[in-house]
């Protein structure tokens, strides 16, 4: 990667996230023309490109894994990134997400689509088209190997820097403990 | 969070504590009595029980919640356990326990709808020679066949009261099967707390001197005997046998020189490692020397309480330990005046209720104490402070048999057997893959091929040394010999014939130490878990080298930072099989470089229920 | 004032010591931080949560019950050692249900607070996700068990210091739990009250008081102020300066 020449491919995508990861990336502001210089982002929301390319230098994933299409894009991240990074807490810990993991899936579902209120014809959606929902929500981790993770909810603009311009530079990613913060 | 209750019968509670004072050390035998008596311990009763003893009910559902053997639920009139031993798997104990499960229609672990019948895994009940075993309300069940089990489930069936089934399904044997010095001959009660007393002896062990040995804080005076029996217990230099090996000399002298109105002797029965039988032999049949063993004992430190702890497990003994501490007291070997000399001294006996760590000395002097069975910190040592925070020598059962022998025989003829630094001999409880499983007596420095020869295992893969905390000894080493300077061990040896996974034994020991971590610690309450997670997820093919990797961090955090030695020890099985039997472990790992602990499919398996889906995008 | 005779060797530093002092106790008065959860050098030492462990002679000891002896050579920050306290975190936070972003405690937790300063990025194992009892029911305080990391302080302080015992613990290995005493045992029916040491003294967000969720804002909390060390470093040695002159 210490190759200045040729860019490195960034792909990112958010799973079962809040895409505050998303635009705490944005956040570094300025120095985001500086980023630009050295990477080229693959599929993400930033560009809208729907696919990942079969080969990305570094994947940044935000969210946990909480349904089969996660599982999906989680796999061909996986694939594909030669570097898979777990983005904020909820994909490091499952996260805010994880917290219906006090309860069984049916419990949600009625919850939210039998018993809520105002809920009229209710019944669980059952359309193909949905992705279907694990019994748990589940960090990246559980699901495939993870190289770095970046912690905080979100991980401040100056961690993505840091981690970043450090794995450009081809020095192994360590965070401060000043950078390390999980809320 | 405390689940309501319909009215039991409470009155056997109330009668049952009448048996007790207010004394709250005794909580642990009243919830005992209770569990028997109600098949579980219920808020009525822990509140009653809390009351009588001014403890409070956080401090008794505590203590029921930490023992195996107690209950906050109902288990039914009949209560079974299948022992969990490696020993017991081998002889098919999983088939049986499934095979109970689906003919009585309950699953493993639950109360049958109409009360009548749970079926539960235990550690080790110590029938480890004549398995598979059962407990069936607190009773042993032997040499479980198939045949055996259809019976039970008939008796069962019928409502036949447990003491009216046939006596030779509780059959346990003794298995005597190599005596050598110590228990070739019968032991004549009394004889050698008459040698101690008696012993005039000489004064060539300088390092004890008689001045000193009047305590100060009760006054009383040694009679020379003692001082003569402590000092042929230093000749023989005997070591503990319950498998730490500290010097017995040492322990007892240290507990006799703090200055203290009470001192206690403790026989640890607990005897909790799998594989280990021998303590429930010498209960059986060398009670009186076991018993004269500790009043010797609290003779040479000046101690009037001994207590027995002994685990649930042996409560098919209570009878005939009993009667044989009354036969005592009738002789005068227990009691307020013994042989005549002023001397006092008498033993209760301390159940325990299914815990390993129970073994573990400051755990058990907490659990003695009608507590949670929880390891204290490290200092003082028991021998300062232990029962009550009085001096206490806590020793294992054989240690005191064989106490009694050198108080009889003196310390130089201890010496002359064994090796130079593992004096006298030591008792083997060998089981598994063996022509002849059972009790054998050999002096110390015998080899594993001597031992493997006798019980007729010699074509043995491998052997476990000292249960799951010990050491896995493979065919190179059966040169080696049993002695502190080598094999260390608290006398147990398990056989593992040729066509053995070893693996599975790996699977049954880190499950075994995550049932039993006592949770005080991090390193082990969390490290067992884990590891018990990372073996199935190899036994499920889904291992990975980063697996592996974690196995052996873990392991090394545990033998490190654990607060006591359950911790410290519970991954030596693991490392040693990581090392001596990596291809079992080799055949089972995935090539790919990770896999998920779970599966995802059946992660979606509820969703699938709950939406009717089961097209291809309902799978993973 | 410490018998400035009677040092010990931690790390590369003489450390001197009162007589029948620990070495966690010396260090800390010294100014040597010695990560810790169990401990809080207010009350009684337990030494469970092994984040403490030194290595003394070559011998690992938890240096909060390990009294320290003149001349002893004591390890304490080796990479070893940081790793293994890497590791107990880490444990600590996969055992329960530790969801800073959604914690109050944020930002006041020592549980969190030790982590940033081992450099803990993830909780490398898998998460337990264990299913714990929430106690809401007492008016002005909330027991999450979710967030409990079995210190034992509440039930060490409120027996020893509120004379209360509404704490105790149940189950045994991973399934252990706080139980209270009460007839319900919920908060609400025992005797526990918003003042008790017990309460005020957990380390983490698992006893905590009501309606204090805001009370300091988020970035200017106890430890975004300070390093989790240099805070407890600096309690200790007030503390010290007051019981000793």
């Amino acid at each position: 990667m210490a190759d200045a020449k040729k860019k490195v491919t960034v792909a990112t995508c958010s799973l079962a996230g809040c895409f505050g990861c998303h635009m705490s990336l944005l956040d570094i502001d300025e120095r985001l023309i500086a980023l630009l210089e050295l990477v080229e982002f693959d599929r993400s929301p930033i560009n809208d490109i729907k696919e990942i390319s079969p080969s990305v230098d570094v994947g940044l994933i935000e969210g946990g894994v909480c349904n089969a299409e996660n599982v999906h894009v989680l796999r061909q991240f996986r694939a594909s990134c030669r570097v898979l990074v777990a983005v904020g807490e909820c994909a490091a810990t499952g996260g805010v997400p994880a917290m219906r993991n006090h309860y069984t899936l049916k419990e949600c579902l009625q919850e939210a689509y039998v018993r809520g209120i105002g809920v009229a014809g209710a019944e669980i959606p059952s359309d193909p088209e949905l992705p279907l929902l694990l019994d748990k929500v589940q960090p990246l981790h559980h699901v495939v190997k993870v190289d770095y993770t970046l912690p905080g909810c979100p991980p401040s603009a100056d961690v993505f820097w840091m981690f970043l311009t450090d794995l450009i530079a081809g020095r192994d990613p360590v965070l401060p403990p000043s950078l390390i913060r999980y809320d | 969070m405390i689940r309501a209750v319909s009215t039991p019968a409470i009155e056997p509670v109330s009668l049952i504590l009448q048996h007790y004072e207010r004394d709250p050390g005794e909580l642990l035998q009243i919830l005992i009595e209770v569990q028997h008596a109600l098949h579980w311990v219920p808020e009525e009763a822990v509140a009653l029980v809390a009351a009588h003893l001014g403890v409070t009910r956080a401090h008794v559902r505590g203590v029921v919640g930490f023992y195996s053997f107690l209950s906050d639920a109902y288990l039914g009139e009949y209560v079974i356990y299948v022992s969990d031993n490696i020993t017991d798997r081998m002889q098919g104990s999983e088939g049986f326990a499934k095979y109970l499960c689906s003919r009585l229609g309950v699953p493993l672990g639950q109360t049958r709808a109409d009360g009548r019948v749970s079926v539960h895994f235990t550690s080790c009940t110590g029938m480890c020679d004549q398995g598979p075993a059962l407990l069936v309300n607190t009773l042993p069940v032997t040499r479980v066949t198939r045949e055996r089990l259809d019976k039970i489930m008939e008796l069962i069936t019928a409502r036949t009261p447990v003491a009216d089934w046939p006596a030779e399904y509780f059959e346990v044997s003794d298995n005597f099967r190599r005596s050598d010095v110590l228990f070739r001959r019968v032991f004549e009660p009394g004889e050698a707390l008459q040698a101690a007393m008696r012993r005039a002896g000489d004064d060539t062990l300088k390092s004890i001197r008689f001045e000193e040995s009047v305590d100060p804080a009760s006054g009383v005076s040694w009679k020379r005997g003692a001082d003569e029996t402590l000092k042929e217990l230093y000749r023989s230099d005997l070591r503990g046998r319950g498998g730490a090996g500290f010097k017995a000399a040492i322990k007892w002298e240290t507990c006799r020189d703090i200055p203290s109105p009470e001192r206690f002797v403790v026989c640890n029965a607990d005897e909790g490692e799998p594989g280990t039988f021998k303590d429930r032999v010498l209960l059986s049949s060398y009670a009186d020397m076991v018993f004269e063993g500790m009043t010797i004992c609290g003779y040479v430190v000046g101690s009037s309480q001994g207590i027995l702890y002994i685990r649930q497990e042996y409560w098919f003994l209570k009878q005939a330990l009993e009667a044989v501490l009354q036969r005592r007291r009738e002789a005068q070997l227990l009691g307020e005046n013994i042989l005549g000399t002023g001397f006092r001294f008498d033993i209760r006996i301390h159940w325990g209720a299914g815990a390993y760590i129970c073994g573990m000395e400051t755990a058990l002097i907490e659990s003695v104490e009608g507590r949670r069975g929880k390891p204290r910190k490290r200092w003082p040592l028991p021998v300062v402070a232990g029962v009550e925070r009085r001096p206490t020598v806590v020793n294992n059962v054989e240690t005191f048999a064989a106490a009694a022998m050198i108080a009889l025989k003196g310390g130089a003829w201890f010496a002359g057997h064994g090796t130079q630094h593992s004096t006298g001999t030591k008792l083997f409880c060998v089981s598994g893959d063996c022509e002849r499983p059972g009790i054998y007596e050999y002096p110390f420095g015998v080899s594993v091929r001597e031992v493997l020869r006798d019980c007729g295992g010699l074509d043995a893969q491998a052997v476990q040394v000292s249960g799951p905390s010990g050491t896995t000894i493979t065919r190179p080493e059966f040169r080696r010999v049993f002695a502190y300077e080598d094999l260390s061990t608290v006398g147990t040896v398990m056989v593992f014939g040729p066509k053995r996974d070893m693996f599975d034994m790996v699977r049954c020991y880190t499950h075994f130490f995550k049932h039993e971590s006592c949770g005080l610690c991090t390193p082990c309450r969390v490290g067992t878990s884990l590891l018990a997670g990372l073996v199935d997820k190899v036994a499920e093919g889904k291992g990975s080298p980063m697996d592996l990797e974690d196995i052996q961090h873990i392991s090394q955090l545990m033998t490190t930072t654990a607060h006591c030695g359950l911790g410290q020890t519970a991954p030596n099985h693991l490392m040693d099989s990581l090392v001596k039997f990596r291809g079992d472990w080799d055949k089972r790992m995935m090539v790919a470089e990770f896999a998920p602990a779970f599966d995802l499919d059946a992660s979606l398996a509820e969703a699938r229920q709950l939406t009717g889906r089961d097209d291809a995008a309902a799978h993973l | 004032m410490p018998d400035s005779k009677k040092t010990f060797q931690l790390d590369d530093r003489e450390v001197p010591f009162r007589e029948g002092q620990t070495i966690f106790d010396a260090a800390m008065a010294a100014g040597i931080f010695i990560p810790h959860l169990c401990h809080n050098p207010d009350f009684e030492p337990h030494s469970s949560c092994r984040l403490c462990t030194v290595i003394v002679n070559g011998r690992p000891f938890a240096s909060c019950t390990q009294p320290a002896v003149a001349g002893q050579m004591v390890q304490s920050n080796t990479p070893e050692l940081r790793d293994m306290r890497r590791m107990l975190t880490q444990m600590l936070f996969v055992e329960g249900n530790h969801n800073c972003p959604g914690c109050i405690k944020s930002g006041h937790c020592r549980l969190q607070a030790t982590a940033y300063e081992l450099g803990i990025p993830d909780n490398h194992y898998q998460q337990f996700f264990p299913l714990r009892e929430v106690d809401a029911s007492h008016p002005g305080i909330i027991l999450d068990r979710d967030r409990c990391i079995l210190c034992g302080l509440c039930v060490r302080i409120s027996r020893s210091v509120d004379k209360k015992n509404v704490f105790a613990m149940t189950g045994r290995g991973i399934d252990t739990t706080i139980v209270v005493d009460s007839p319900s045992g919920l908060l609400v029916d025992s005797t526990v009250s918003v003042d008790d040491q017990a309460v005020l003294n957990c380390p983490v967000g698992a006893l905590m008081l009501k309606r204090m969720a805001f009370d300091v804002p988020f970035g200017d909390r106890t430890y975004d102020q300070a390093l989790y060390s240099e805070d407890s470093v600096a309690r200790f040695q007030a503390t010290e300066a007051n019981r000793h002159g």
